[in-house]
């Protein structure tokens, strides 16, 4: 409506006919409609619900996708220990060299109820062959303590990658915070454990800042 | 001569308790505008603005208010100290006094009537860039420079169109009382200045975002060029008087565009300032609509919009008003 009459006035003064005039009279009228085509869409939006999520109180649902610090995977057999065969591929490929290993040699039990855990950290044989023990007994690793320094880590994944046994995978850490940088030096074993316990490894800080 | 002086006495008693009345109603005004400005760009962008002071945030700007007077008044080394204060106030104090003469509502509701309403108005609201003016001047840097430059081109140019819309409701009237050019309005929207002159009503509104310095003709401030252009050196209350007189001016000129062509105080119904408020809060949410739909135009646009097109077409507006109420 107020275009119209904007557009009456104007044809009244060109009284002289010039086609420039009107041009740009017919422009000024498009570009005066697209503002209230413009005007429109937001006023469209302006209806429509907000998709802020109030954090505190709501949180979202989609973390499964979610790469937070890598932690070790349990082991199918028994869930107390790694899946880890302590091969050291990963310590080796890290770029940023933020996984340190500790472990020490142990006689093979053979006890059958600990089958399992030997089948899993000595499952290859290579450290038994080379070792070529005197004794009949094999000498396996045992892993201590999987330290990573995730204040260094990039979340690159490559130790995830190389891992021959999937041992490694990333967790869905989402709550991480600290104040100092021992903060961030975790003990992915413990945390594993801590985790099996009770549920509450939820921050790994926790578990590894030994 | 005793009767005169207290005629006297009696008019500076109500012109003072208006002012502090105003004063009062400005500070209310700006703390709901300054949230609703927020929630309302919020719903816009489809986030909830400000959510956690107070039930849904209702307190902000309270807070904020607060804040900005607890905060140091800093003067910028170079700065002309005595023209670096004063210029908020000289912001500031003429949008008070352009509240003075705005019928508000039936009988009492004027601050002061005044024969001349619609002229103190556009003369005080003028004084407003005289402040901006200083500050940029007087801030010893450079956007500051360039935004008061800015504002003192857009205002003078802007007023213009603004003068010649209000001054074809004038003719029409045939007066410059605002309670008068109220009182020739009827209840219904179509006994609205607003059905008689579209035109003018469009042109004062665009104006009106110039005059105020409001997106998308917010080139004084301009924060992606200019930081925040002619404020950029105040801090606490200093850049708050200059929060306070933009938010006022916006009232001012929102009020002035109700009475004109949104008949006042009157609507449907229930005449009262009830109608009166909710107009003018109707053209403050269209500006934030404004805002928040529109980018900021170049500064050759902004002068080309205006002289180009809203100058002529008001003149040919006020032209074609003088001729029907002069023949018909």
């Amino acid at each position: 409506m107020v275009t119209g009459s904007d557009g009456k006035e104007h044809a009244e003064l060109g009284k002289s006919p010039s086609p420039g005039l009107f041009r740009e009279i017919r422009k000024a009228l498009e570009g005066l409609w697209s503002l209230v085509v413009g005007l429109g869409v937001t006023g469209n939006q302006f209806y429509r619900p907000s998709v802020t999520v109030h954090y505190p109180r709501q949180t979202v649902d989609n973390l499964s996708t979610y790469r937070g610090p890598v932690e070790l995977v349990p082991s199918d057999k028994d869930p107390g220990t790694s899946k880890c065969i302590l091969c050291g591929m990963c310590v080796q490929t890290c770029p940023s060299g933020c996984i340190e290993i500790e472990s020490h040699q142990e006689e093979e039990p053979d006890a059958p109820e600990a089958e399992g855990k030997a089948a899993a950290a000595g499952g290859e044989g290579a450290e038994g062959e080379k070792k070529a023990p005197p004794k009949k007994k094999k000498k396996i690793k045992v892993m201590d303590k999987y330290l990573l320094k995730f204040h260094l880590c990039s979340l690159c994944g490559q130790c995830v990658q190389v891992c021959p046994v999937s041992a490694l995978r990333f967790s869905r850490e989402v709550y991480l915070a600290g104040t100092s940088r021992s903060d961030f030096e975790f003990d992915l074993l413990a945390r594993m454990r801590a985790q099996r316990r009770g549920g509450t490894g939820s921050n790994p800080g926790r578990g590894g800042s030994a | 001569m005793n009767v005169l002086g207290i005629h006297i006495a009696v008019e500076l008693i109500q012109i003072v308790v208006a002012v502090v009345a105003f004063l009062a109603f400005i500070g209310v005004n700006v703390l709901v505008l300054v949230l609703m400005e927020r929630k309302v760009a919020g719903r816009f962008q489809r986030r909830p603005g400000p959510y956690e002071v107070g039930p849904h945030g209702s307190l902000q700007t309270l807070a904020d208010a607060v804040k900005m007077m607890a905060k140091e008044l800093h003067t910028p080394r170079g700065a002309d100290k005595v023209l670096f204060w004063a210029a908020p106030i000289v912001t500031f104090a003429p949008v008070v006094v352009s509240f003075m003469p705005l019928p508000f509502g039936p009988k009492y509701l004027t601050g002061w009537e005044v024969n001349l309403g619609v002229v103190l108005i556009l003369a005080f609201s003028s004084l407003g860039v005289f402040g901006i003016c200083l500050a940029g001047w007087s801030s010893n840097n450079k956007w500051s420079l360039i935004g008061a430059a800015r504002a003192v081109a857009q205002s003078v140019a802007y007023e213009i169109p603004l003068l010649l819309s209000v001054l074809a409701i004038a003719f029409q009237v045939g007066s410059l009382n605002l309670t008068e050019i109220t009182a020739g309005q009827g209840s219904w929207p179509w006994q609205w200045n607003v059905a008689v002159q579209p035109l003018a009503f469009f042109i004062f509104v665009v104006s009106m975002l110039g005059e105020t310095n409001r997106a998308p003709f917010d080139l004084p401030e301009a924060e992606s060029e200019l930081t925040a252009g002619f404020h950029t050196e105040y801090s606490g209350m200093g850049f708050g008087l200059f929060f306070m007189a933009e938010y006022a001016a916006m009232v001012v000129v929102c009020s002035v565009g109700t009475v004109l062509f949104l008949g006042g105080w009157k609507g449907p119904v229930f005449d009262g300032p009830w109608w009166f408020l909710a107009k003018v809060y109707g053209l403050l949410f269209v500006m934030m609509w404004f805002r928040w739909t529109f980018p900021r135009v170049r500064f050759d646009q902004l002068l080309n919009i205006n002289w180009k097109w809203l100058t002529p077409l008001a003149l040919l507006n006020l032209l074609a008003v003088a001729f029907l109420v002069k023949v018909v």
